[in-house]
């Protein structure tokens, strides 16, 4: 049983989506699905403390060896994405039930439920797969299921802004097929491992070049890198409080990890860092989006686009960190992505909080609510505060190891102007604070009470998980440095 | 050289043809077909490099020596499932917007979006 | 009941921050929430008290907590200078819970739970910006700070007060994370190390110039100095009422931050090597600049809260010049000032509430004969212009004379020229007012003679402050002895 672990984790949910459908009623599937994602959460632990404890896990999917086999294969990157991505789920899952029954008409529970399981399957299907043919089909699995799920926003922007991510994602994920299709040209294998060990005798090649671009477009379009961002914002703000809380924690951190295993593990250090100017490339872009995105979400009215903005300026701390091409920046970025998943669930969650109650994340509907949701908005704060990487939140802790991998670089400039970012999550985050706290609400709007404890206690465990991991770092720390690390096992 | 790798060169103007279609045009139904296009051209790019010149399909007989590479043959049967669902659901969400909007002009929705905020 | 020394610097931290339960728990019954006020504030006070006794008898009080990043830890330590900072907070807060509570009731201020609750948190902030035992600790308790009394700015709740609170807020949190934060970074980068250690941390074979751009970043970036350009946070942050301008805006948020650009200069980069820094001159003349520029600006104000704060900018700006003099003299002397200005100028702002609350007079031009409605308030106001200027009897007399004698030592001619026009400049902007208020001009409406004092509560809180200015001229003695003792690097027992 334990040898299996790494299919069981993507096996798992792929068949509990369709089981939903027999079970029908949306409390007992709520109930199932909660069930299926806390199995994958524990599976995810037990791979952790495996790779840990014995190194890399190869799974050779029905017997046959790699490379002719489809392998998963699990080291400590793969790990901890597992485990962010089926714990943020597991919490977010929590309190789904509640805040559905707001914002989607009953019939459609259980098919919710059954795509929520299929985009899961789908991410952790990418996380743990060896084999880049069965990325390009997970990516499929859980973007389609996406599709679909933001259809399900409350009013019709949330189709419009669903059939923009359709596009935008069928592109990206088909750059990304033909890449895999040229290095297969290439190559004549799919395993990564073994791509890894035959492209550096190919590595010259004008299609293997070809190949890399058509990799790197289509997967910062996934992961929503400035300038392909546009079709971030509107997917995140109109799909329903619960999709949003999961996919702004888990799915660009996906794309992320993409980036990182292809450019990493499978093109190599020397290739992806020294034939491209990709350090260059990647650190302007990183930056812009720092600034671009940050500016304009101060002039967001609607808090999920604000945060969404914000989730692209975060993406460009990350993409600043992968630049820097050193073992501690990629630490840091790694560290951000866990980070940032805590950050993101525990806002976007509260966003639900208050769009349960409120029904509207409009910033003119939150005069005055920190006196009728203290708790919710308390929540909101922290996590702002932590986004900002104010000392004690684990934004600080990212923000600290990304200052000293760009410091180690000698890039004085590049941590002063991260430092400045930072400010302007200030800004974005006070305009909020101040109406909740400051401005009484207008005449005549329906006073609102607390979000009910099914949505609290969510929201509040990300919140902890804020700070808990702000101040014993040890976790975090630990395992984006092994990661990283073992990313840089063979390279200088 | 130009001519040989002709099958190279159909997927090249397909791809463009279809990503054109996909950036430049307004109705909805079209950036679909555009999609659909760009989708296929990458089909054939796929089973165009499975066959091998004078080979035959991979049934083991007798006066067959050379066979055709069925890996990406087969590969491109779960994209083409892929392709099919997102056209369908692409298809589905415009059936979707057109009962919203009354429109599946981008220009219109946009401004109907526009006029609300 | 008896504490180990180090169980008592825990709980000086700890106790403002436990007393927020007590006055959540409270809140119906403003008796009993200002008794759990006063109470902890006192018990606070013989803590420090205590510490200060063990430390003068030579014990070392070291408390470590838990570890955030590897070679970071949390981890408190009690030297001299935290120990004033320690002190002179700890006994202002039980005199402003006094003073608060008439000011408050009189006023009729609303959220005044809020206000208390507040209060407390940031002096807990406060116990841990003074005790904290490396830079890493300290920069967590100045932005708790910061956060902490955001929502005191911000009391009256009025747009002006919102203005007042984003102005605030944005100052004090962009230069520490802009700048206060990269010289932390820069630092750990640099020499490894954040401790407080006696002496410096930069060992000798260093890059110059980097360290003097970190020198700048840290004096730029520690905003609570009100250093100039960065000082606009502090009148805007007068908004808030009264006592929160009197204990937090001459005493805790703006003493925090003198106090941490002391303790840098002193155990982060030592005198030694702040002397031959090359930037530390361009620094020390912009804080000269800082205290003359304002005392001008302070002449130009009607506003008597106004007026004061830009008072106390320029106040601050001593304290900097007297951490940038890189003399041990110097550092005597700021240490000193942080003490007698903190007395000084919580004495002013006491008396302008009391203004405020018996006559609902805030600008100075109606003040004119005031001395014969409020004849204790004015006399107070006096003996603190008095010890803010620095003529005997007063206190500041003696902070005044060492930064002078400092910058002689130091051979700072533009100082000590700084420092004689900007006394000559507090006597014209300070002494008018008592003396308008005892002595009207003749052409001056006048003024009904009946006694009209502030409540007794928040009288005598005032008369506790003045009277300590006056003792701290007669008795300075335990001061100096600490001052002195900060860069007594053999360490033992204080005099």
């Amino acid at each position: 049983m334990l040898a299996h672990l790494p299919v069981l984790q993507v096996i798992v949910p792929l068949l509990a989506a369709p089981s939903c459908l027999i079970i029908k009623r949306p409390v007992l599937v709520w109930m199932f699905t909660l069930m299926v994602s806390g199995a994958a959460f524990l599976i995810s632990i037990a791979l952790l403390q495996q790779v840990l404890a014995s190194g890399t896990i190869s799974y050779e999917m029905g017997g046959w060896a790699p490379p002719w086999g489809i392998e998963y294969r699990i080291d400590e990157l793969n790990a901890i994405l597992l485990l962010i991505i089926s714990a943020i789920s597991t919490v977010v899952l929590l309190a789904a039930q509640t805040s559905i029954t707001a914002e989607i008409s009953e019939d459609r529970h259980t098919i919710f439920y059954a795509l929520y399981l299929l985009s899961l399957a789908g991410m952790l299907g990418i996380v743990s797969t060896g084999d880049a043919f069965n990325v390009f089909v997970f990516l499929e699995i859980s973007s389609l299921s996406a599709y679909a799920m933001i259809a399900m926003g409350q009013g019709r922007r949330a189709l419009w802004a669903s059939y923009q991510y359709l596009i935008m994602g069928t592109i990206g994920a088909t750059f990304i097929l033909i890449s895999i299709g040229l290095m297969y040209q290439m190559t004549g294998t799919l395993n990564m491992a073994d791509l890894a060990d035959r492209l550096p005798q190919v590595a010259n090649t004008k299609t293997v070049l070809v190949a890399f671009a058509f990799f790197i477009v289509g997967v910062c379009l996934k992961l929503a890198l400035f300038p392909l961002h546009m079709w971030l914002p509107n997917a995140y703000s109109y799909a329903p409080s619960i999709v949003t809380a999961f996919f702004a924690a888990t799915s660009t951190k996906v794309a992320l990890y993409l980036l990182i295993r292809f450019t990493f593990s499978v093109f190599g250090y020397s290739f992806s860092f020294t034939t491209l100017p990709l350090q260059e490339l990647f650190l302007g872009l990183g930056l812009l989006g720092i600034f671009i995105a940050s500016a304009a979400a101060i002039y967001q009215t609607n808090l999920k686009h604000l945060f969404a903005y914000s989730s692209v300026a975060q993406i460009g701390y990350m993409i600043v960190g992968f630049s820097v091409g050193t073992s501690a920046g990629l630490m840091a970025t790694l560290l951000h992505v866990f980070n940032h998943a805590l950050i993101k669930g525990a806002l976007f969650l509260a966003l639900g909080a208050v769009m349960y109650r409120v029904n509207s994340v409009q910033l003119n509907d939150f005069k005055g609510l920190a006196r009728q949701m203290p708790l919710t908005m308390a929540a909101i704060v922290v996590g702002g505060l932590s986004l900002i990487g104010v000392p004690l939140t684990v934004g600080f802790v990212s923000k600290w190891y990304l200052v000293m991998a760009v410091l180690d670089n000698g890039w004085w400039p590049v941590a002063v102007l991260i430092l400045l970012g930072s400010l302007l999550a200030i800004v974005y985050v006070w305009k909020i604070v101040e109406v909740a706290y400051f401005i009484d609400p207008e005449p005549g709007t329906p006073q609102v009470s607390e979000a009910p404890m099914a949505l609290l206690v969510p929201v509040w465990l990300l919140v902890a998980g804020n700070i808990y991991f702000g101040i014993d770092t040890r976790l975090g720390v630990q395992m984006a440095q092994s990661a990283a690390q073992s990313l840089f096992g063979g390279s200088p | 050289m130009i001519v040989g790798l002709y099958n190279y060169w159909i997927v090249v103007i397909l791809m463009m043809i279809g990503f054109y279609i996909v950036i430049a045009q307004g109705n909805l139904i079209k950036k679909i077909a555009g999609l659909i296009i760009f989708q296929t051209s990458v089909f054939i790019f796929y089973i165009s490099i499975g066959k091998v010149d004078g080979a035959t399909a991979p049934i083991l007989a007798d006066q067959f020596s050379q066979y055709s590479n069925p890996l990406p043959h087969v590969l491109i049967l779960t994209a083409i499932v892929v392709g099919i669902a997102t056209t369908a659901l692409g298809l589905a969400l415009i059936v979707r917007i057109k009962e919203a909007y009354g429109s599946i002009e981008e220009d219109e929705i946009q401004e109907k979006d526009n006029q609300e905020c | 009941m008896t504490f180990s020394l180090e169980t008592m610097l825990q709980l000086t931290i700890f106790l403002p921050l436990a007393a927020v339960f007590g006055i959540l728990a409270f809140r119906r019954n403003p008796n009993l929430r200002e008794a759990v006020s006063m109470i902890s504030s006192l018990v606070v006070l013989y803590f420090v008290v205590q510490l200060y006794t063990g430390l003068k008898d030579g014990e070392v009080i070291t408390v470590d907590w838990l570890q955030i990043l590897p070679g970071l830890q949390l981890s408190f330590t009690i030297e001299p200078l935290g120990m004033i900072f320690a002190l002179i907070a700890s006994f202002l807060w039980p005199v402003t819970t006094l003073y608060s509570i008439g000011y408050m009731r009189h006023h009729h201020e609303e959220n005044q739970t809020r206000f208390y609750l507040c209060f407390a948190i940031a002096i807990g902030c406060v116990m841990g910006i003074a005790f904290a035992g490396n830079l890493f600790t300290l920069f967590i308790f100045y932005e708790m700070l910061t956060l902490s009394t955001y929502p005191l700015v911000t009391h009256a709740g009025t747009e002006k007060a919102r203005q007042g609170g984003r102005v605030y807020l944005g100052i004090l949190l962009s230069t520490s994370i802009a700048f206060f934060l990269l010289a932390i970074l820069g630092t750990w980068f640099v020499a490894g190390t954040l401790d407080f250690t006696a002496g410096g941390v930069f060992g000798p074979d260093i890059n110059m110039t980097v360290v003097s751009i970190i020198l700048a970043l840290f004096i730029f970036g520690i905003g609570k100095a009100a250093i100039m350009p960065f000082h606009r946070w502090l009148p805007a942050a007068m908004v808030a009422p009264t006592p929160v301008s009197a204990l937090l805006h001459a005493v805790a948020v703006v003493k925090a931050g003198v106090f941490t650009v002391m303790k840098v200069c002193v155990y982060i980069f030592g005198i030694d090597l702040l002397d031959v820094l090359p930037s530390t001159q361009g620094l020390l003349y912009l804080a000269g600049a800082t205290v003359l520029l304002s005392s001008v600006v302070a002449m130009r104000q009607d506003n008597l809260k106004a007026r004061l704060a830009y008072s106390t900018v320029s106040q601050l700006g001593y304290i900097t010049i007297g951490a940038l003099l890189a003399s041990s003299i110097g550092v005597v002397g700021g240490s000193m000032q942080i003490a007698m200005h903190a007395f000084g100028k919580i004495t002013l702002f006491f008396c302008a509430g009391a203004i405020l609350v018996a006559t609902h007079k805030s600008n100075i031009s109606q003040m004119q004969g005031l001395g014969r409605q409020m004849p204790i308030t004015m006399a107070a106001f006096f003996i603190a212009s008095l010890s803010i200027i620095g003529v005997p009897p007063a206190g500041g007399t003696w902070s005044k004379w060492y930064l002078l004698m400092g910058s002689l030592d130091a051979q700072q001619w533009a100082i000590v020229a700084v420092l004689l026009i900007s006394s000559l400049l507090n006597i014209v902007y300070l002494l008018p007012i008592p003396f308008r208020a005892f002595f009207p001009k003749h052409d001056a409406a006048p003024v009904d003679n009946t006694l009209k004092e502030a409540p007794l509560a928040s009288l005598s809180a005032l008369c506790i402050t003045a009277v300590a200015c006056l003792v701290l001229f007669f008795y300075p003695q335990p001061l100096y002895d600490l001052a002195t003792a900060i860069l007594d690097t053999t360490g033992g027992a204080i005099p």
